[in-house]
C-alpha cells in the first residue's frame, strides 16, 4: 500500500463523495482540495461555485481566498455576490454545500464565530460568512474537519449554521426542506447521521485507525453505526493528483506574485 | 458629476471623523491607497462597513481609527485570523470596537437595498442560527401573501464607499470587471462615494461584455492610483499578492510589529507607493 497522511486520506475520501452532477458550494482550505480532486478524477464535469460569485470554475492551482483570479479566469461565467447569493444560492440552484469549521456537535451544528461568551469571547474566530445560509439553502451538506477533541465538542459555544439543530426532525420543525448535513468525512473516519435521531455516528473507518483512536479524539461518546467498513484507501492516481495541486498551490502561493507572472 | 482629484484630496472632501464608511471589494479590487490615505488624514470614530474586512480593516482598526464595524467574515482569507480584529474584540486594544456582525447573505441583500432606496432588506435566513440573539438588528418580517417568515436586515446607507476599478473615462465614468463583489451596491447606497482606478483614458471602450459600469454622475470623486489595490488585485493588471497575505499574519500578530510597519509604510508612504505594484498585463489606454 503507498505511503498516506490522514490529512490525505480526508480530502480523497471528501472528494469521492462527488460526482459530475453535482452543482457545488466549495469553501476555501479541505473543501476546496476535495473539490479539485474530484474535478481532476472521477467527476470532470463537476460545477464548481465560490462565494466570490465565480460559477463553473477550475482553477489550476487551489486559491488562497474564495476570490483570487485563478477563479474567474477559469469560470464559466462570474456574478456580483448579491446575485451570487441571491438568485443562485436562496433560489435553490445549488445541490452541495461543502462547509468545515473550528467546531461541530454531533448534531453537526458548526461554529466558526466565537469560543467563549459572544459579548466577552476567549477566541473570536473569523464568524460565519456563507455559512448561515448555504447550510440552509443547499440541497445537501457535506463536511470536512480533523477529528479532535477541541472540534468535535458535546455542546457549541455558539451556533453559527445550523446541521441537524437538537437532532430528529428540528430542521423539519423550522420549515427547512434541504437535507441539511448528510456526510462528516474527517481524517479518522467518515460519520453519517442516524437516520432517526440525526446523532452522527461512524461508518466508516480509514484504513489504520482504530475504534479507540476515534472515540479518543471526539468530544462526546460516538456511537458506531451497525455496518461500518473501511474505507478504500487512495488510490495511486488520486494520491497523485492530490500532491500535483498541492505542490502547484504551495509554489503559487510562496513566491511573490500568483503563479500567474509568467502568462 | 465626479471630480477627478488627487487620492488625498477626495479623501480629504469626501471622509469625516464618525462617519460610517464601506470599503468594499470581495477579495478583488480591495481600496488599500485609499484606506491608508484615511488613516494617514487622521480620521477617527468611523464605523466601517464590509462583508469581508480583510487586512485592511485590520489595519484601520490596529491604529484605532474605528469604533465600530458591521461585518460577515473577518479573516485574512486562507490564512487565519485578523490579530488586530481580535486583540480589539479580545482585549479592547486599542479600544473597544462596537461589533454588528451579520452572515454574507444578509449583507449582499442589506446592500442591494440601500441601492434601491428600500428600509430593509429580507431574505430566507439564519435559520437555527445563534447571530439573531446576539444582534438587535437580525430581525424577522411575515410575508403578506404566504405567511412565511423571513429575516429582516435594515439596508446598508454609508455615509460614504470608497471601492477600487480598473479604469475612468475623463468625465469620471467607472469600469469595473472580473470578480465584481458588492462595489456597486455599495456606490449606490452610500451618499457620497470614491473611485480610485488604476487608469484614466479617454474612452471606457472595449470594455468587456456585461462588465459593470458606474456612471460618473453616481460617483462623488475618481482619483487615479495605479496600485491602489495591492496587495489585493486588479484582473487583467495584476495578480493578488498571495505572500503578502501570508506575510501579514507574522506583521500584525503582535502590537510592535504592527506599529512599526505601519509607521513604515502607511503614515511616512504616500499613494505613490502603490505605483510599483501596477504591472499591467495588457495596455488598454487609450
Amino acid at each position: 500500500m503507498t505511503d498516506f497522511t490522514p490529512n490525505e486520506m480526508m480530502t480523497i475520501a471528501a472528494a469521492r463523495e462527488l460526482s459530475n452532477d453535482d452543482v457545488c458550494f466549495v469553501g476555501i482550505g479541505a473543501p476546496s482540495a476535495a473539490c479539485n480532486v474530484a474535478r481532476l478524477t472521477h467527476a470532470p464535469e463537476i460545477t464548481l461555485i465560490y462565494e466570490s460569485g465565480t460559477v463553473g470554475t477550475k482553477p489550476d492551482v487551489l486559491p488562497l481566498s474564495i476570490g483570487d483570479g485563478e477563479l474567474c479566469d477559469t469560470a464559466l461565467f462570474t456574478v456580483s455576490v448579491p446575485e451570487m447569493f441571491r438568485y443562485w444560492l436562496q433560489g435553490g440552484r445549488i445541490t452541495t454545500g461543502f462547509l468545515g469549521g473550528a467546531q461541530i456537535d454531533k448534531f453537526a451544528n458548526l461554529n466558526t464565530t466565537v469560543v467563549g461568551p459572544y459579548g466577552r469571547p476567549k477566541v473570536r474566530l473569523p464568524g460565519g460568512g456563507g455559512a448561515p445560509e448555504i447550510a440552509s439553502n443547499c440541497g445537501r451538506i457535506f463536511i470536512t474537519m480533523a477529528l479532535t477533541k477541541r472540534g468535535f465538542v458535546e455542546t457549541l459555544p455558539f451556533v453559527t449554521s445550523m446541521g441537524h439543530g437538537e437532532g430528529g426532525n428540528h430542521r423539519e420543525r423550522l420549515g427547512l426542506k434541504t437535507k441539511g448535513p448528510t456526510r462528516v468525512i474527517t481524517d479518522l473516519c467518515i460519520l453519517e447521521p442516524d437516520p432517526e435521531t440525526k446523532e452522527l455516528t461512524v461508518v466508516s473507518i480509514h484504513p489504520g485507525v482504530s475504534r479507540e483512536q476515534i472515540i479518543a479524539n471526539c468530544g462526546w461518546p460516538i456511537r458506531s453505526a451497525e455496518n461500518v467498513i473501511e474505507t478504500p484507501a487512495p488510490t495511486e492516481t488520486e494520491l497523485a493528483v492530490l500532491r500535483d495541486i498541492n505542490a502547484r498551490t504551495r509554489k503559487a502561493h510562496e513566491g511573490t506574485g500568483s503563479g500567474k507572472e509568467a502568462a | 458629476m465626479a471630480r477627478i482629484l488627487p487620492l488625498a484630496e477626495a479623501v480629504a472632501e469626501n471622509v469625516r471623523d464618525g462617519d460610517t464608511v464601506a470599503m468594499e471589494g470581495f477579495t478583488h479590487l480591495i481600496p488599500y491607497a485609499a484606506g491608508h490615505e484615511v488613516i494617514r488624514q487622521g480620521r477617527k470614530d468611523l464605523f466601517l462597513i464590509r462583508m469581508t474586512p480583510d487586512i485592511l480593516y485590520d489595519q484601520l482598526i490596529g491604529v484605532g481609527a474605528a469604533r465600530g464595524m458591521k461585518f460577515s467574515w473577518g479573516g485574512n482569507p486562507g490564512v487565519g485570523s485578523l490579530h488586530r480584529f481580535r486583540d480589539a474584540v479580545e482585549n479592547q486594544w486599542p479600544r473597544p470596537l462596537e461589533i454588528e456582525e451579520h452572515s454574507h447573505a444578509a449583507m449582499a441583500n442589506a446592500y442591494e437595498a440601500g441601492a434601491a432606496n428600500l428600509p430593509f432588506a429580507m431574505l430566507r435566513g439564519y435559520i437555527g442560527a445563534d447571530l439573531p440573539k446576539v444582534n438587535p438588528n437580525i430581525r424577522s418580517i411575515t410575508c403578506p401573501f404566504t405567511g412565511e417568515v423571513l429575516a429582516a436586515v435594515p439596508a446598508i446607507r454609508p455615509d460614504v464607499a470608497i471601492i477600487h476599478a480598473q479604469r475612468a473615462d475623463r468625465s469620471g465614468n467607472v469600469l469595473i470587471e472580473g470578480i465584481v463583489g458588492v462595489q456597486k451596491e455599495a456606490v449606490l447606497a452610500a451618499r457620497r462615494s470614491i473611485v480610485t482606478v488604476e487608469e484614466i483614458v479617454d474612452e471606457l471602450s472595449p470594455p468587456s461584455p456585461n462588465s459593470v459600469v458606474l456612471p460618473g454622475w453616481a460617483v462623488s470623486a475618481v482619483a487615479h492610483v495605479p496600485g491602489g489595490a495591492f496587495p489585493s488585485y486588479a484582473h487583467g493588471y495584476y495578480p493578488r499578492n498571495n505572500a503578502f497575505y501570508i506575510r501579514w499574519d507574522e506583521i500584525a500578530r503582535d502590537r510592535e510589529s504592527f506599529t512599526a510597519w505601519i509607521k513604515e509604510n502607511v503614515l511616512d508612504g504616500n499613494p505613490e507607493d502603490f505605483a510599483r505594484h501596477a504591472a499591467k498585463k495588457s495596455s488598454k489606454a487609450a
